[in-house]
């Protein structure tokens, strides 16, 4: 068996609670905020919504009135910003005027008529520190009839750049641990389950998603505090994962189904159940009853809410005691014998199938808290399980199919990698990182970190 | 009574209709990687999507002729295949479940994401680019035809027309190629890859061809799929189509030559007839709402194709036609 001594554990913990120097989140705040034009609101929307008519009616009104270009130079850090001058010209190059900002960074600039312009601010008269935006110095702003249109020049002063780039990112390695740690706790199982049976269960998202749902109809509907909902619902997993083995995979076993066989099997049985979630439970998103509005708080270099920090601490103590169950206790070591050799654990005196059905319902019981935990942070739904369960594959993959500290440590990695990816890729696209991550993986070290060579066939 | 029997000309419609011929090239597609060489692909619904793609791109946002369309779905589902196939066809059969299914769902989540959209349409997709083919119908698109009591666009008639030809092109070249030297070589994979091994074949070179192979004859029904329904969306291609179309093949019988075909056909007579007389059983309240809405009604197909398939690989792996010495796998 290629256990590794059990170094990963607590490192999520530790670091959460650990604070930084106190330097803000600045969100890349937009600085050269635009004002109104300085007619009135009202006269604005009247204009909008009785534009042509009354164009039509009065035609002196929209002219008199007259087209103009305004905004504001400032940075949180500078304040607003004089003395720059700003520059309109057509769309043929005829220059229409230039001014200069006043002392509370403003600039208005009347035109001859509706059309497009070209703005253009004077980038050497900005202050030091103070820089234009990733979209330079020239604006295109086309301007209605009548209408006194701002424009934003997306100024940076440094702030954001400086001190945000590095805080985003430890913001995100903190997500990724949680978000790790998550996947951790629900791979755990499958993990466990590959190791002594040899079956790649497909149906392993559903235990997931069903123990998170069961957990949501106690909490929500049965009005049961979240924590005591949670260890019910950890029990009736348990009985899920139970009941897999004794109704689905011992008799399958029995009959000497093939694992190709029983893998598509797992596939039709995670089909069955996801369905059979939205049918009684909808196609949905809900959040839990307790524990939804909480302010993030400030740790100095990262922000978290008490709920994020208690779920890096639960997971990190029920994988501790997962680790110490497989490393000290007797059906620890008889689960790690059995995915290690079966028959040779048979023949030494260990009730295999015993083995294999506490397996089943500790994987069941895990899944339903990483449910749980997983439905905290991004609320309940009837297909939360199957979208996780691609991770979990990544993960498990990546520490090596079948042992259960390289799940561990391979699910650390894939959550702080799909997280810290959003830096470079857009966040919707995050999870394909993660699965580009698997293919990387099973290309360079196919038997994973922690796996062994002959396993992989 | 009645309903009964609209329930059937629907059903009916449904078992000669592009979607069973959009499964049953899945399922041809999946019968050369699964039924024939044992390999374990998951996300044949990935080169369904690349196929359709294939076109929707090329015509409606590059503005290239359909067929030009046609070939880079066809050309975009060989380069898949050979990623999938590199780093996983070396490994043990459920890697290569793993990082099919892991790819067709990265896919469609990147095909949907908003910096995808201007190429993809994202979550809305793509459409107005069937227009080519459907003008290439010898009768008028425009009238409805009636045909044994379904009624048929003319459009649909013509897709369903080529893409049965397409079909019965795919069958007979499966067959063909099944008898062949390299049909053996790959039956013989399937059976005991050492074996193989040991006699000289070259055993990656030859799942690598089947996995194309496979994987192009999805595409087509990607395209079938695309060019019928006039629109390409990322979410019409969920993972749950790969295994509709395991469903379909498991019915028919993996390692028949007309065991896909036949299969899909059945199983969309069967999923489209439940499907309707569920609704009309809910409207005429035999059901009652609370037991059973008819939104619900959507997702009774996936219960019973989940169910099907456990139950058909646990009792009846060959299926109808199959041979059940030639579906005993086991992982390698």
């Amino acid at each position: 068996m290629t256990h590794a001594p059990h170094r990963a554990h607590g490192q999520g913990g530790r670091s959460a609670a650990r604070g930084g120097p106190a330097v803000h989140l600045a969100r890349d705040r937009t600085s050269a905020r635009w004002r109104r034009g300085r007619r009135p609101l009202v006269l604005t929307l009247l204009v909008a919504a009785f534009g042509m008519a009354l164009a039509v009616l009065v035609p002196g009104i929209a002219a008199a009135e007259g087209e103009q270009i305004v905004g504001t130079l400032q940075t949180s850090r500078s304040g607003p910003i004089e003395g720059v001058e700003v520059t309109v010209e057509t769309a043929d190059g005829d220059q229409v005027d230039a001014v200069e900002t006043d002392e509370d960074g403003r600039f208005s600039i009347d035109l001859p008529g509706a059309g497009t312009y070209t703005v253009t601010l004077d980038e050497d008269a900005l202050p030091d520190g103070v820089a234009l935006g990733t979209s330079g110095a020239s604006r295109d702003v086309t301007v209605d009839d009548g209408r006194s249109q701002p424009v934003n020049f997306g100024l940076v002063d440094g702030s954001a750049n400086a001190g945000g780039g590095s805080v985003e990112a430890v913001q995100l390695l903190v997500d990724g641990l949680r978000f790790g740690l998550l996947i951790a706790v629900c791979a755990v199982g499958l993990s466990l389950i590959y190791g002594t049976t040899g079956l790649t269960n497909f149906a392993h998202g559903e235990l997931v998603t069903i123990g998170a749902v069961i957990a949501w109809y106690i909490n929500v509907r049965g009005g049961v505090p979240l924590i005591p909902a949670t260890i019910i619902a950890m029990v009736a997993g348990a009985g899920v994962g139970a009941l897999n083995e004794l109704a689905i995979w011992r008799p399958l076993r029995r009959r000497g189904t093939g694992l190709v066989a029983a893998l598509v099997v797992s596939i039709g049985l995670s089909m069955l159940l996801r369905y059979l979630v939205q049918i009684v439970y909808g196609g949905f998103s809900n959040p839990y009853g307790d524990y939804q509005s909480q302010r993030a708080v400030d740790y100095g270099v990262f922000t978290m809410t008490n709920r994020s920090l208690a779920s890096i601490i639960i997971s990190v103590v029920v994988l501790v005691l997962v680790a110490l169950m497989l490393q000290r206790t007797k059906i620890g070591k008889a689960m790690r014998a059995v995915s290690d050799n079966r028959d040779l654990a048979a023949s030494s005196g260990i009730d295999v199938n015993r083995v294999i059905l506490v397996v089943w319902m500790m994987g069941g019981a895990l899944a339903t808290l990483g449910g749980v935990l997983l439905g905290l942070s991004d609320q309940v739904q009837w297909d939360m399980g199957f979208r996780l369960l691609l991770l979990m594959f990544a993960g498990v993959t990546l520490g090596g199919l079948g042992t259960a500290y390289g799940a561990l440590i391979g699910s650390l990695i894939v959550g702080v990698f799909v997280q810290m990816s959003t830096l470079v890729i857009p966040s919707d696209v995050k999870y394909v990182g993660g699965l580009l991550l698997l293919i990387v993986i099973l290309v360079l070290r196919p038997q994973g970190i922690l796996g062994s060579r002959a396993r992989i066939g | 009574m009645s309903d009964l029997i609209d329930a059937f000309a629907v059903a009916g419609k449904a078992f000669f209709g592009f979607q069973a011929i959009f499964f049953a090239l899945l399922a041809i597609g999946i019968n050369v990687h699964f039924g024939y060489t044992g390999l374990l692909n998951f996300g044949q619904i990935a080169f369904a999507m690349l196929g359709g793609f294939g076109i929707a791109i090329s015509v409606s946002q590059w503005g290239l002729p359909f067929w030009v369309g046609v070939l880079i779905g066809v050309a975009a589902a060989v380069v898949l295949a050979l990623l999938l196939g590199l780093p996983t066809l070396r490994l043990r059969a459920d890697y290569l479940a793993i990082v099919t299914i892991a790819v067709a769902e990265g896919l469609r989540l990147l095909f949907r994401s908003v910096s995808a959209t201007p190429v993809t349409g994202g979550t809305r997709g793509l459409s107005a680019f069937n227009g080519d083919f459907i003008s290439l119908a010898p009768w008028d698109t425009a009238r409805r035809y009636g045909i044994l009591g379904t009624t048929w666009s003319g459009g649909e008639l013509w897709v369903a027309l080529i893409g049965w030809s397409i079909v019965i092109l795919f069958s007979l070249l499966v067959w063909q190629l099944m008898r062949s030297p390299w049909g053996r070589v790959v039956k013989a994979i399937r059976e005991d890859e050492d074996a193989v091994r040991a006699l000289g074949k070259n055993v990656y070179a030859y799942k690598m061809q089947a996995l194309v192979l496979g994987g192009v004859i999805g595409s087509f029904g990607g395209m079938v799929y695309a060019v019928s329904t006039g629109s390409a969306i990322p979410d019409q291609y969920q993972n749950a189509n790969t295994f509709l179309a395991y469903a379909a093949l498991i019915l028919g019988g993996a390692a028949r030559v007309l065991g896909p075909v036949i299969g899909s056909m059945l199983l969309l007579f069967i999923l489209q007839f439940t499907d309707t007389g569920l609704r009309a059983l809910i409207s005429n309240g035999v059901i009652p709402e609370t037991l059973l809405s008819s939104t619900d009604v959507a997702q009774i197909r996936f219960v019973l194709v989940g169910l099907g398939l456990m139950l058909l690989l646990v009792f009846r792996p060959q299926g109808i036609f199959g041979d059940r010495r030639e579906v005993m796998l086991d992982a390698r």
